[in-house]
This record gives C-alpha cells, structure tokens and sequence, in this order.
C-alpha cells in the first residue's frame, strides 16, 4: 500500500512538475517502485531488469536529452487551457472505464495459488528452448534500433559541406 | 477485492496518469516518457496475471515483459534520437511549435 502511494505519487510527479529534469528525477521513482511490485510478486530477474533498464539506462538519456535540448529562450508560456483539460479529462475517463471493468469483474480463482518459482534457471532455460527465435529476433531489433538510432541523431553538416 | 484486482487497478491508474502525461505535456521528451509509463502499466499487468494466473510454471508473463521491455529501450533510444534531430531542425522541443512539414 505504501508503495503503491509512493509509485504514483512519483509518476504524478513525474508528469506533473515545470522543471523536465525533476520530472525525469520523480519518474525515476516511479519506476523503482514498478520494479519493487515486481519483486513482490515474486519476478525477481525482472524486476532487477526493471532497475537496470528503466531507472539505469531510459531516465539516464531522457536526463541527456533533455540537457542536450536545453535552450536559454524563456519558457514558453503554458498551453492554453483546454487541451490540458481535455487530456485530463480523456485519461480520466480512460481510467474510469478500466476501473469499473475490473472491479465488476469476478475473478475466476479466489485461492491464493502457490508461489511460483521463476528462477534464473527456469527463465534461462526457457529462453534458450521455446523463445529462443524471440530471443534472436529481439537481439536483432537491438542492433537495428542502436545503429538507427547513432544515424538519426547523426549531425549531418559536416557531410553537407 | 482480490489481490489480483488491486494490482490491475494500481496499473490501470499509471496507464491512465502516462496517458494524461502524454496528451497534455508540450515538451516532446516527457511525452514520450508517458509513452513509457503507459508500457510500464502493461508489463505490471502481464506480471499480474502470470503470478495469479492458471499456470505461471510457463513462464510466459515474464517472457512477455522482458521482451516488452527490451523493445521499450530499444525504443527510447530511437525516439530520444528523433527528438535530437527534431531539435537541431527547428531549436525547440515544444510540440506546438514544431508545426511545419519540409521546413
């Protein structure tokens, strides 16, 4: 409970605040409390995945991004006031209607079914047997993502010359 | 309310928070970091039903949010570069003002 109360105070933080660095600062909250659920819920090697790749890798370039995009023109007066409401007011809704979908819903297995062991093994084991073609797949889309991503933000003036 | 239904509730409330993120933020950056507050919200919810499910001895939640998760890094890095060379284009990240096509 108190972690659910931390994890969304720092992802409303994290989409609430004026300064974008403290927005990314807040969200890296929010993401280690996602992987503490995970823990809890007995994903181990996932929810360490969470802390390496989220609050590790995607908060730290969102920081350099935001630095790298940082410009000394004064901020620019906020948006007019309707769309900020209409997209709250769309979430809002979206969250309403989620919520009374679940909580109308009965759930099929009351009993608290044994804890699962995930281990690092099992999850080894199944990566390298039945999704192992979703695995090379997966190693590809990486490479593909990491030499698009070094060209997209290549800066092409020198060659232009 | 079971276990189960508090998590998908706790999910389904940082979907709609990213949601809210992404449609209302004006800086380019942090619509995208509600993009990957949206995909967080799901992975919790495969990690939910694979922990309450009928047979979580296969495994296929957490195959399903380590996958999702690496294609959301891979993600990440593609759109924050985008978003760099979108800025060296047009000197802002303010969605509103990058309002032209071939400028």
């Amino acid at each position: 409970m108190v972690l659910a109360v931390l994890t969304v105070a720092g992802t409303v933080a994290a989409m609430g605040l004026r300064n974008a660095v403290h927005c990314v600062l807040a969200l890296t909250l929010g993401f280690a409390g996602i992987a503490m659920f995970y823990l809890q819920l007995g994903a181990q090697f996932v929810g360490f995945t969470q802390i390496l790749v989220y609050v590790g890798a995607v908060a730290i370039l969102a920081v350099f991004a935001i630095m790298m995009t940082h410009n000394d023109k004064p901020m620019a007066p906020p948006a007019s006031s309707s769309p900020w409401i209409l997209g709250g007011v769309a979430a809002a809704a979206v969250f309403a209607v989620l919520a009374w979908a679940i909580v109308s819903s009965t759930p099929s297995t009351s009993c608290q079914p044994p804890q699962p062991g995930a281990t690092v093994q099992q999850i080894g084991d199944a990566l390298m047997h039945r999704f192992v073609l979703p695995l090379e797949i997966m190693g590809l889309l990486l490479t593909a993502a990491l030499i698009g991503a070094v060209v997209i933000a290549m800066d092409r003036r020198e060659e232009m010359k | 309310m079971s276990s189960l239904q508090s998590y998908l509730l706790l999910s389904s409330l940082l979907f709609s928070i990213g949601l809210a993120g992404a449609l209302t933020r004006r800086n380019a950056i942090l619509v995208l970091i509600g993009i990957e507050l949206m995909l967080n919200a799901a992975n919790l919810n495969f990690i939910a039903f694979w922990r309450y499910g009928p047979n979580p001895e296969a495994l296929t939640g957490i195959m399903f949010t380590i996958f999702s998760i690496s294609i959301a890094a891979a993600e990440a890095a593609v759109g924050l570069s985008i978003i760099l060379a979108a800025y060296r284009h047009c000197r802002t990240t303010n969605l509103d003002e990058m309002n032209s096509l071939k400028g």
